[in-house]
C-alpha cells in the first residue's frame, strides 16, 4: 500500500534539505568564476582566479601545501588501510576471540573522541616526547584517525563474504597465504579500494588535528586555506574551494561506484 | 561516519584457519591507535595537572590549579574567598545547548528526509542517498566559509533577499548564535540522516497496514507505530550529531565571533590564542570528554532498553 | 617493497639545498612575498615563514616548545624585553652585521635592548583604530568610540586579539598608569573593558583589515599601516589619533636563543637592514622603517598617508610598558577574565 508511506510535507523537507546541502557549495563554485575582484559583485563569467590559484603569488604557498596534503592523504591512507585490512581480516574471520570487544572499542576510538580532544591529546604527546611537530607528525596523526575508516568498507564487505570459498580451496590443499590472495583477497578488492579512498579522502581534508600538530612552516591544503580566509575571503580561495569540492566528490563517486559494482559479484 | 561498524558479535566463519594469525593481524592496529592515541588522551589527563609556568610554559610540578580555574573564582586579582566560577560552566552549558538546538533542527529536517528516501523504489534509493552524504565528503572548512559567505551582510543571501524586496537592511546573520546553529545543522545533517534511514528502511509495513485497517491515521500510525520501532535509528543519529557538535570549533570560529564562545574556541584559544595556558586546556579538554563519555553511557542505556522491547 | 620505502624517504626528505634553509617566525601580512624570493635569489636559501597574529601568542608558542624550531621572530618592543629575561634569544656583534650602520640613530640605543645585542628594528607605527566614514561622520578623535561607543557603532566594532595593545589603549582611555598596582584603578579598567565588550562584534588581529574591507565591522582597533592598507582595498576608513592617547610600538627582528640556522638567520638580518630591502617591507605594510636612506625607495602614498603623518595637535603615542611579575598577573587576570 503505497499510502502509507506518503506523509505529506516529507518530500519538502527533503528538497529543503538537499537545498541547504547544497547552496553554499553552488555559490561558492558559482563566484569562483566571478570576473570581477570584488567577491559581492558579480563581474561576468571568467577563469582569472584558476589561473591565479596555479600562477598568482601565492601559488608557491598553496602548491607546496596541497603536495603536502596529497603526500600525507597517500601515505597516511596506503598505510591505514594495510593495518585495517589485517584488522577486518582478524576481526572477521578471527571467530570468537578473547580480546574482540576490546578490539572493536579501539577501532571505533577515535571515531568517538571529539577531533579537539584528539588534536590536544596529540599534541601535548609529541610535545612531551620532544619530537619536533612537521610533517612525520602529521604523518602519525593521519595515519591513526584513518584506520576506523578504511576499516568500516572492508570489515562490511568481508562480512558478506560467505567463507566456504577460502575453505574450498584449503580443502583443496592451497596454503592460508594462497586462500587470501587468490580467493579472499580479489573478493574483498572492492571494499579495500572503497577504504583507502575513505581514508584519503578525510586525511585530505582534515583541518583540526592537522593545525595543531604542523610545525614550523608546514602547511597543508584546509591549514593553509583557513590561514587565508582569516584575512578575508578572497576569490582565489573560492576557486580552490571548488577545486577541493570536484576532487573529494571524485573521490566519493568513485568509492560509491566501485562498492556497487563489487556487490553485484558475490 | 561513527557507530556503523559492522557486527560486534562474532563475525562470519569459524576460524578459517586465521585463529593463529589474530595476534600480528591485530597488532599494528593495537600498536597505532594504541599509542597514538590512547596514550596521548591519558597523557592529557595527566598534563592537566601540570602547573603552567608564569608567561606560558610548563612545570613539572601536580597542581589543581587548571580545574580550580575552571569551577571555582577568588575574585579578579585573587583574593577573595573561593566561589564558583559561573563563566567556564556558562561555556559548556552554551555548547551543549547549541549543540541540542543543533541537533532538534537535524532531527527535524533529517527525519522526514530519512523517511522519504527509505520510502522510494529500492532503485532510487542509493541515488538519493548518494546525493545527501555528497556535501559531507567536502571539506568542512570549504563548507563552512561557504556558509560564511552565503549569509554576510553583503552575501549572495541577503543580496536577493533584498533585491525581490523582501527585506530593507541586511539581516545581520554572521556573528550571532544564529549563524553558529546554522553552521553545526550545516556540518553533522548526513549523520542523522543515515542512522533514520537506514532503521526506517528496515521497517515492516505491514504493522502500518495493520493500523490503518483498524482506521488509525497516517499521523496516529507514525506516532505509535513507527517512532517507537524506529526509535534506535533516531537516538543513533542524535548521538552521532550531538557528541561532534559540542565540540565543535570551525562553524563557532567562522561564524560566531566575540559573542559565541564555545568550548572548542575556549580549547584552541588556550593553545593557539593570545592566553595559552596549556595545562588549562588540557583539563577543559578532560572535562570534555568526560560529558561525552556520559552521553554515549547514556545512549548505551537507551539501546540496551530498546532491545528489550 | 624496496621501491616503496625509497619513494616514501623521498617523499620524507626536505629538499637539501646548498646553502641551507631558514626558519621565520613572523607577524601576518607584513612581508611581500617578492622580498622573500629576492632574499633567496641572493643567497640561494630557502624561507619557511610561518604567522602568529599577536606578541603573546608568539611567546607562549615558543615556551611551549617551539624554541629551536624557528631561527628569528619578529616581536614588539615591550616583547623584545620579555624574550630577554625569558632567555629566548641569542646575541650577535655589530661586526657579524655589514649593514649594522644603517639603523637610524634613535633606534640604536633602546631601552628593550640597549645597544642592539640580540634585535635590529624593523618597523615601527602606531596603534589606535579606524572608524567606517560612511556609517558615521561625527568626531572620531576620542577612545571613546572603542570604549563607549556612539549608536551607529555600536555592535560593530572589531577590537585587537592582543592583551598589550588592549589593556594599554584601556588605561590610556581612562588616564591610569600602566603598570598600575592600585587595585582600584585596576577594577576600574576591568569593569570598563567589561562594559564596552558588550559593544564590539569580535576579537581579531589578522582580521582587523578583512572585517573593515567587507562592512562586517564599522569601527575597529588597528595597526596604522593596516589601516592604510584597508583603505588602499576600498574602506572608507579613517585612521583616528585620538585625543586621550594612543600606543606607538617598533617590531624588530630578533635573533632567537638554539636558531638552527644561526649564520643564515644573521644574512637574513643583514638583508632587511639595507635601505632598498626595508623600504619594500614598508610599502607593503604602510609602516615606518627603521633604517636611514629609504626615502628614494618609498611610494609617494605612503610618505603622504595620513596614516604615517599624524596632524600637528595629535598628541604624543605611548609605548605599552613593561610590567614585573607580580604586576603583570593583575594584568593577566583583567584580560583573562575580558576573554571568558
Amino acid at each position: 500500500m503505497k499510502g502509507l508511506r506518503h506523509y505529506p510535507g516529507f518530500l519538502g523537507m527533503t528538497i529543503l534539505c538537499l537545498v541547504i546541502l547544497y547552496a553554499p557549495l553552488v555559490v561558492v563554485t558559482v563566484y569562483s568564476f566571478n570576473g570581477s575582484t570584488s567577491i559581492t559583485t558579480w563581474g561576468g563569467l571568467s577563469l582569472r582566479w584558476y589561473a591565479d590559484v596555479f600562477t598568482g603569488p601565492e601559488a608557491p604557498r598553496f602548491a607546496a601545501a596541497a603536495w603536502n596534503s596529497l603526500t600525507i592523504a597517500l601515505l597516511a591512507g596506503t598505510a591505514a588501510t594495510l593495518i585495517a585490512t589485517a584488522a577486518a581480516v582478524a576481526m572477521m574471520r578471527g571467530g570468537r576471540f578473547r580480546g574482540r570487544p576490546a578490539t572493536f572499542a579501539l577501532i571505533n576510538l577515535p571515531l568517538l573522541v571529539p577531533e579537539i580532544v584528539t588534536a590536544v591529546a596529540t599534541l601535548i604527546f609529541f610535545t612531551m616526547i620532544g619530537l619536533t611537530t612537521g610533517y612525520l607528525t602529521i604523518l602519525i596523526a593521519h595515519m591513526t584517525f584513518c584506520i576506523p575508516f578504511a576499516y568500516l568498507p572492508i570489515a562490511a564487505r568481508l562480512q558478506g563474504i560467505d567463507d566456504s570459498y577460502e575453505q574450498a580451496a584449503r580443502d583443496l590443499y592451497a596454503s592460508r597465504w594462497q586462500a587470501f590472495r587468490l580467493i579472499l583477497l580479489p573478493l574483498l578488492a572492492p571494499g579495500v579500494i572503497s577504504g583507502f579512498l575513505l581514508a584519503f579522502i578525510i586525511s585530505l581534508d582534515d583541518f583540526l588535528i592537522t593545525n595543531f600538530v604542523k610545525g614550523a612552516g608546514m602547511e597543508t591544503l584546509p591549514t593553509a586555506i583557513f590561514g587565508s580566509v582569516k584575512q578575508g575571503i578572497k576569490p582565489n580561495i573560492m576557486a580552490i574551494s571548488t577545486l577541493m569540492l570536484v576532487v573529494s566528490i571524485l573521490f566519493v563517486t568513485l568509492s560509491y561506484l566501485i562498492n556497487r559494482m563489487g556487490r553485484r559479484s558475490p | 561516519m561513527a557507530g556503523g561498524a559492522p557486527d560486534a558479535g562474532g563475525g562470519t566463519g569459524s576460524g578459517s584457519g586465521y585463529r593463529g594469525l589474530i595476534g600480528p593481524l591485530l597488532l599494528p592496529t593495537w600498536l597505532m591507535i594504541g599509542i597514538f592515541m590512547v596514550l596521548p588522551v591519558c597523557l592529557m589527563v595527566a598534563y592537566s595537572f601540570l602547573t603552567k609556568e608564569f608567561r606560558g610554559g610548563v612545570e613539572w610540578e601536580f597542581s589543581l590549579a587548571a580545574y580550580d580555574q575552571f569551577f571555582v573564582t577568588r575574585g579578579l586579582f585573587g583574593d577573595e574567598p573561593p566561589s564558583i566560577e559561573w563563566t567556564y560552566i556558562t561555556i559548556f552549558w552554551r555548547s551543549v545547548w547549541q549543540a541540542v538546538i543543533a541537533t532538534l533542527f537535524c532531527l527535524i529536517v533529517g527525519f522526514p528526509t530519512a523517511w522519504f528516501i527509505a520510502t522510494r523504489p529500492a532503485a532510487v534509493r542509493g541515488v538519493w542517498l548518494f546525493l545527501i552524504t555528497i556535501p559531507y565528503w567536502v571539506n568542512l572548512l570549504i563548507r563552512t566559509v561557504s556558509l560564511k559567505f552565503l549569509i554576510r551582510d553583503n552575501g549572495p543571501l541577503n543580496e536577493a533577499l533584498m533585491s525581490i524586496g523582501l527585506i530593507d537592511g541586511p539581516l545581520p546573520l554572521v556573528n550571532t548564535n544564529l549563524a553558529v546553529q546554522l553552521g553545526l545543522f550545516y556540518s553533522y545533517l548526513p549523520f542523522m540522516v543515515l542512522p533514520i534511514y537506514a532503521a526506517v528502511e528496515r521497517y515492516n509495513f505491514a504493522y502500518s497496514e495493520a493500523a490503518a485497517d483498524l482506521y488509525a491515521s497516517r499521523w496516529v500510525i507514525l506516532r505509535e507505530i513507527v517512532l517507537p520501532i524506529v526509535r534506535p535509528g533516531i537516538v543513533a543519529g542524535c548521538i552521532l550529531v550531538f557528541i561532534p557538535a559540542i565540540g565543535a570549533f570551525l562553524a563557532p570560529d567562522l561564524l560566531g565571533g566575540a559573542k559565541t564562545f564555545m568550548i572548542g574556541s575556549l580549547i584552541e584559544e588556550q593553545f593557539k590564542g593570545s592566553l595559552g595556558n596549556w595545562p588549562f586546556g588540557a583539563a577543559v579538554s578532560v572535562i570534555l570528554m568526560t560529558l561525552v563519555l556520559l552521553a554515549l553511557l547514556i545512549y548505551a542505556r537507551q539501546s540496551a532498553r530498546g532491545g528489550q522491547r | 617493497m624496496k621501491k616503496l620505502l625509497t619513494t616514501a624517504a623521498l617523499l620524507l626528505a626536505t629538499p637539501a639545498f646548498a646553502e641551507g634553509e631558514l626558519k621565520v617566525y613572523h607577524w601576518f601580512e607584513y612581508i611581500p612575498q617578492e622580498l622573500v624570493d629576492k632574499f633567496t635569489a641572493e643567497t640561494g636559501i630557502t624561507v619557511t615563514i610561518d604567522t602568529y597574529d599577536s606578541n603573546e601568542a608568539m611567546l607562549a608558542s615558543l615556551k611551549a616548545g617551539k624554541l629551536g624550531q624557528y631561527d628569528v621572530a619578529v616581536p614588539g618592543d615591550y616583547m623584545v624585553q620579555i624574550m630577554g629575561t625569558e632567555g629566548l634569544l641569542d646575541t650577535f656583534t655589530p661586526e657579524e652585521l655589514p649593514s649594522f650602520g644603517n639603523i637610524a640613530p634613535q633606534w640604536l640605543d633602546v631601552p628593550f635592548d640597549p645597544g642592539r645585542k640580540s634585535s635590529i628594528p624593523y618597523q615601527w607605527g602606531s596603534t589606535a583604530f579606524s572608524v567606517n566614514r560612511d556609517v558615521y561622520t561625527g568626531d572620531i578623535d576620542t577612545l571613546a568610540m572603542i570604549f563607549d561607543p556612539p549608536e551607529e557603532l555600536k555592535g560593530k566594532i572589531n577590537v585587537l586579539d592582543s592583551q598589550g595593545e588592549v589593556l594599554a589603549l584601556g588605561s590610556i582611555y581612562l588616564g591610569i598608569p600602566q603598570c598600575t598596582t592600585d587595585r582600584t584603578q585596576l577594577k576600574a579598567l576591568n569593569d570598563m573593558l567589561l562594559a564596552a565588550k558588550a559593544n564590539w562584534a569580535s576579537f581579531g588581529s589578522d582580521t582587523a583589515k578583512d572585517v573593515l574591507v567587507s562592512g562586517d565591522a564599522a569601527a575597529g582597533m588597528i595597526y596604522n599601516g593596516f589601516s592604510a592598507k584597508a583603505r588602499a582595498e576600498g574602506a572608507n576608513v579613517e585612521y583616528a589619533y585620538p585625543k586621550e592617547g594612543f600606543v606607538v610600538w617598533m617590531d624588530n627582528v630578533v635573533l632567537l636563543k638554539d636558531a638552527p640556522n644561526r649564520e643564515n638567520a644573521l644574512k637574513f638580518m643583514n638583508f632587511l637592514l639595507e635601505p632598498e630591502n626595508a623600504a619594500a617591507v614598508t610599502n607593503y605594510a604602510a609602516y615606518t622603517a627603521g633604517v636611514t636612506g629609504v626615502e628614494p625607495f618609498l611610494a609617494e602614498e605612503i610618505k603622504t598617508s595620513p596614516e604615517n603623518n599624524p596632524p600637528a595637535d595629535a598628541p604624543a603615542g605611548s609605548f605599552i610598558a613593561v610590567c614585573d611579575e607580580e604586576t603583570q598577573k593583575l594584568y593577566d587576570a583583567i584580560w583573562i577574565n575580558l576573554k571568558k
